[in-house]
């Protein structure tokens, strides 16, 4: 997995994610690089969903786990650009209330 | 095509990135069946899930344990087998995910996710040690899952 970061301002922090969020592969690293963005003090982190190509239980763990993280430490985590089959599995696990979706970056910026 | 009785066995060691060999091999055996891409897709779901369970709870991380799965299409039933080598668990401890009290969990979907994706998920625990689990669908119903079956 390849994560992009940069900065929306008003303490915004936008992440691309690439690839896979699969156990063994990619859950590891978005745990760690959203650790790095919430240390640096970016507790505001828009996830841009759009290149990822699978992602299983481990990766939504890991979805859910980051949301707890940034909101602990004050801030907020959303959702952008939500490939169609994510958005399916957060359906059926009901964690599609917990997660704010967007899929206009502007909107999802303003939104914080 | 005509598939009936068509058998595919795959052994791997228990290393996280052999999962997605099992998971191709669902995918494609779906697809020659004549299932669409989003079925198919679903089914692999929940043999990756199978097999990330083998590879992480029942073998334990062990690359000297196998994980043992077997393809089975008869007529449009397709049945999977999901077999590890290690000490089985109790399915009736295994938490709710859609229960309020586990939904910031970061784990424990596994399970649900299978029985969301196939028609039926059963277990069954060797007395030597070992834990099979055998997954059905029925490829003839439709490829949605849980949340837009009708």
């Amino acid at each position: 997995m390849k994560a992009t970061t940069r900065s929306a301002g008003n303490n915004i922090t936008i992440i691309k994610l690439d690839g896979k969020i699969t156990i063994g592969a990619g859950d590891q690293q978005l745990r760690e690089v959203i650790s790095n963005a919430i240390s640096a003090g970016n507790t505001n982190i828009l996830l841009d969903l759009s290149g990822v190509t699978t992602i299983d239980s481990s990766g939504i763990g890991e979805l859910v786990g980051s949301y707890t993280t940034a909101t602990n430490r004050g801030g907020k985590l959303k959702l952008l650009h939500l490939p169609a089959k994510l958005n399916e599995l957060l359906h059926v696990t009901q964690l599609i209330t917990v997660f704010e979706v967007y899929e206009n970056e502007d909107e999802a910026v303003k939104s914080f | 095509m005509e598939r009936d009785g068509e058998r595919i066995e795959i052994t791997i060691s228990s290393r996280f990135e052999n999962i997605e060999l099992v998971q191709v091999i669902a995918e494609h055996l779906c697809e020659n069946a004549g299932v669409d891409e989003d079925g198919s897709h679903w089914i692999g779901m929940a043999v990756r899930e199978a097999v990330a369970n083998a590879i992480k709870h029942g073998n334990k991380l062990d690359v000297g344990k196998k994980v043992h799965a077997t393809f089975l299409l008869r007529g449009h039933e397709l049945e999977i087998t999901v077999a590890d080598q290690g000490e089985g668990f109790d399915p009736a401890k295994v938490s709710d995910p859609l229960n309020p009290q586990n939904l910031m969990k970061t784990s424990g979907r596994g399970i649900f996710y299978m029985k969301t994706f196939m028609d039926a998920v059963h277990y069954s625990f060797h007395p030597g040690g070992g834990t099979s689990l055998v997954m059905t669908k029925n490829l003839a119903k439709g490829s949605g899952i849980a949340s837009t079956k009708t």
